[in-house]
């Protein structure tokens, strides 16, 4: 009883493990970084989320025991011996922004930390952050990036909060871009469609079908989201806003 | 033209349909325009020898016809086409009957198997055997049909095993001289496979060998408790037979419970295997066993191919296998000894081989709690697809996925690595929209050297296949896949020489024969089968 009560409070604590530590100590922590690094170092075994081994969930904060952000920066490089947590081999700041990503997730996820308002968010919706210029919602705005009239049915508000300020974090197959240069030099980027061997189709930003034979291109290929990050450009109060209104997003309006 | 001549021509005008004696099954090379077994010929080459269509002319293929089926289930058939007849499957199990020329219809049987028939993964059959003017089906609801191949009426029919105990078939039998000899399917389930001989005539059953040893035979102890009584062991593809030896081989399916070995702790002979069987007895002679206690799903299923090549400087009798573990072996198809193996593909579960041929298990890199990433896919690697092997190139074909792999855990399903999880399907008989890129799962036609087991060439997909191989003497390589392209390959380079548009995904082998001198290939693709000549 008294382990598992201990065990609970370890939990408990760990959970209100906040972030800041990590920058306390390293000025320069690169959250976006830090999410590349833990995508490809630790998302094998843990999951893109964090969560895929059982009792551990990094998204949430919640570790096998409260550990100090040192501690975590070197469980990243060393491991744990006798356990399946192998050292990663990242470098000492790419270790950091892992753990500084790991706590930023852990604190949009851990709940309200700040309060969003829907009507607020759909104004920033429209306005400041210029999202239908690119996505569409019942009806309105460009249908070039996803439709969002059911994101809110779709998504939790920690990926959507993510997805603002890392949006090359997690993007699903059928939300990529794709870009092809003829042999004329005309370049052509959009949502890809569909491609196979010898040709390629995509929605192009002026929201025209698109189809090329791959061989008559100079170049195509995969490229980033064209989605920038607002992680600059709107505050934390802000971007809760826009995730308050996503998140009323349910569908069925229209 | 000589008297001799016009007298060749005016027979393969005629096109008489003579009775298909297992004489001219073994000795299939000297009728070359016809296609008398699932890869022509019992060794499983799927090496045509007719010459027309070469890597000079390919370029003017031309669609002849196409018979679209009413099915929308995969259409994985090979046909057989018999002196200007084509006969083929409409899946699951209805039969028919073609002109080879035109695609025109002679007749079709009906069957419609019990309700009681589930498959794992589609509701497929893969092609159909002859002997004299007697086709032969295994139905998806565990029976063998005879069929007379002039009128499509049934001649006999017999139950195999109960499909309400979870056994199907979907493989081509494989007939050998009086005995018509299938196995089944359903190993992912809890049956006890088995390969069984029926009598051509009467469809008396003659013997009957199961993949698992009962108590008391040799093999019984590398199944823990009971675990032997339904540990699956399915054989679902096509046979091979050796006339010098008078022994068939199948390769077998996964232990069931597939992804959780807990229950039946030992090898589990002879899951993940091939076996080889004494044709007149149905006793065992040899097995190897390529994934010893397989936790990943990697059956063993691929069709046997056997060749006379010169290894390593003597010649042999052997057994090509590109298996679905992502390991390529030379078998010595006399003896069954293990002569070479290596990785074709990413694997990460063994690390070498024993002095016997046993895999070497990476410590750790198996299904536990949680689940880890495991190369190859549970799909392979190579799967069920047929491939070829040219004896004037010398080189094994195979057609397979690459850079593929899946998190296998103790009792779950696995879930793909590297792959679009759209894509991970058994197949399908439309397109789909694809998005992956170029560092996920892809597929591929390699070219091998059995000496080396390394490719001399590559031809490489974008999205991955279900399509088998064929290779002729014109030097070409016909394939295709999931994106629905049919293509032909210079069978010494690799280089693509031309290709067609089908609409629909490839889950077949092509194939190829020739009526009045006319050579043609054909393909089952979406839910129909396209065939094309020279002008």
């Amino acid at each position: 009883m008294r382990t598992a009560l201990a065990a609970l409070l370890s939990v408990a604590a760990g959970l209100i493990v906040t972030s800041g530590l990590v920058s306390a100590q390293h000025e320069n922590v690169d959250i976006e970084d830090g999410g590349r690094a833990f995508r490809s170092a630790c998302a094998n075994c843990h999951g893109t989320a964090g969560d895929q081994i059982a009792g551990i969930d990094l998204g949430r904060g919640r570790f096998r025991r409260v550990y100090s952000d040192p501690e975590l920066v070197g469980i990243i490089r060393n491991g744990i011996p006798n356990t399946p947590m192998a050292a990663t081999g990242v470098t000492e700041q790419q270790a950091v922004n892992i753990v500084g990503y790991l706590r930023s997730l852990a604190g949009s996820t851990r709940g309200p930390a700040v309060v969003g308002d829907s009507t607020r968010g759909r104004s920033i919706y429209d306005g400041k952050g210029a999202c239908a210029t690119c996505h569409r919602v019942n009806g309105v705005g460009s249908r070039v990036g996803p439709d969002l009239s059911a994101i809110g049915q779709n998504r939790q508000s920690a990926e959507l909060e993510q997805s603002l300020v890392d949006p090359g974090a997690e993007v699903l197959a059928t939300n990529r871009f794709y870009r092809v240069v003829t042999k004329e030099g005309v370049a052509v980027m959009g949502r890809l469609l569909n491609h196979d061997t010898f040709t390629v189709q995509i929605l192009d930003s002026k929201e025209q079908l698109r189809s090329f034979v791959k061989a008559d291109m100079r170049e195509h290929g995969f490229v980033g989201t064209p989605m920038p990050s607002y992680f600059g450009t709107l505050d934390p109060q802000e971007r809760a806003d826009v995730v308050s209104y996503l998140m009323s997003l349910k569908g069925g309006s229209r | 033209m000589t008297a001799r001549t016009v007298v060749l021509v005016l027979l393969a005008a005629v096109s008489l349909q003579g009775q298909v004696t297992f004489n001219r099954i073994l000795n299939a090379d000297r009728e070359p325009h016809n296609w008398l077994s699932y890869s022509r010929t019992l060794d499983n080459q799927r090496f045509s020898p007719l010459t027309q269509i070469t890597s000079a002319n390919v370029k003017n293929l031309q669609l002849q016809w196409v018979w679209q089926s009413r099915s929308l289930e995969k259409f994985e058939a090979t046909s057989l086409v018999v002196d200007g007849v084509l006969y083929t499957v409409q899946q699951p199990n209805d039969v028919v009957a073609l002109d080879a020329v035109t695609g025109r219809v002679y007749w079709t049987l009906t069957y419609q198997p019990a309700p009681e028939a589930r498959s794992c993964c589609g509701r497929v059959n893969r092609g159909l055997a002859i002997s004299g003017d007697t086709l032969f089906m295994g139905t998806l609801d565990a029976h063998l049909l005879a069929i007379d191949a002039r009128s499509g009426q049934v001649i006999w029919n017999t139950t195999v095993a109960d499909t309400k105990a979870r056994y199907v078939i979907t493989h081509s039998p494989l007939v050998v001289r009086d005995k018509v000899i299938i196995g089944t399917a359903g190993g992912d389930g809890p049956i006890r496979g088995l390969i069984a001989a029926f009598d051509i005539k009467t469809g008396k059953e003659l013997w009957r060998w199961y993949t698992i040893p009962a108590p008391g035979e040799p093999g019984n102890e590398t199944w823990a408790g009971d675990s032997w009584m339904i540990g699956g062991v399915g054989v679902w593809n096509a046979g091979a037979y050796d006339p010098e030896t008078n022994l068939a081989f199948w390769g077998t399916g996964n232990p069931s419970p597939g992804m959780d070995g807990r229950t039946r702790r030992g090898d589990n002979l002879y899951s993940d295997s091939v076996v080889a069987l004494d044709v007149d007895t149905g006793k065992l002679k040899w097995h190897y066993q390529f994934t010893p206690h397989d936790e990943m799903d990697y059956d063993s299923t691929q069709v046997p191919l056997l060749a006379d090549i010169t290894f390593r400087g003597k010649p042999r009798k052997v057994m090509l296998w590109a298996n679905r573990n992502g390991l390529m072996y030379v078998l010595d198809r006399v003896t069954g000894e293990f002569l070479f193996g290596k990785p074709y593909v990413k694997v990460n579960w063994m690390d070498g081989f024993d002095e016997k041929g046993r895999p070497k298990r990476v410590p750790g890199m198996v299904p536990g709690p949680e689940p880890k990433l495991i190369q190859p896919h549970i799909h392979g690697a190579s799967n069920w697809a047929p491939p070829a092997f040219s004896p004037r190139t010398g080189l094994f074909y195979v057609s397979h996925w690459e850079n593929s792999g899946s998190y296998v855990g103790q009792g779950r399903f696995a879930r793909p690595a590297g792959v679009n999880t759209r894509q991970t399907g058994m197949g399908q008989v439309n397109l789909l929209p694809f998005f992956n890129n170029e560092n996920e799962t892809f597929g591929v036609v390699r070219a091998y050297d059995p000496n080396t087991l390394e490719p001399t060439w590559e031809y490489r997909m974008t999205d991955i296949t279900w399509g088998g191989v064929l290779a002729t003497a014109g030097d070409l390589v016909f394939s295709g896949g999931r994106e629905g392209y049919f293509f032909a390959l210079d069978a010494r380079t690799g280089a693509l020489l031309w290709k067609a548009s089908v609409g629909g995904q490839v889950n077949a082998g092509p194939m190829s024969y020739a009526v009045g001198g006319r050579q043609f290939v054909s393909i089952a693709a979406g839910s129909a089968l396209f065939t094309y000549a020279l002008p």
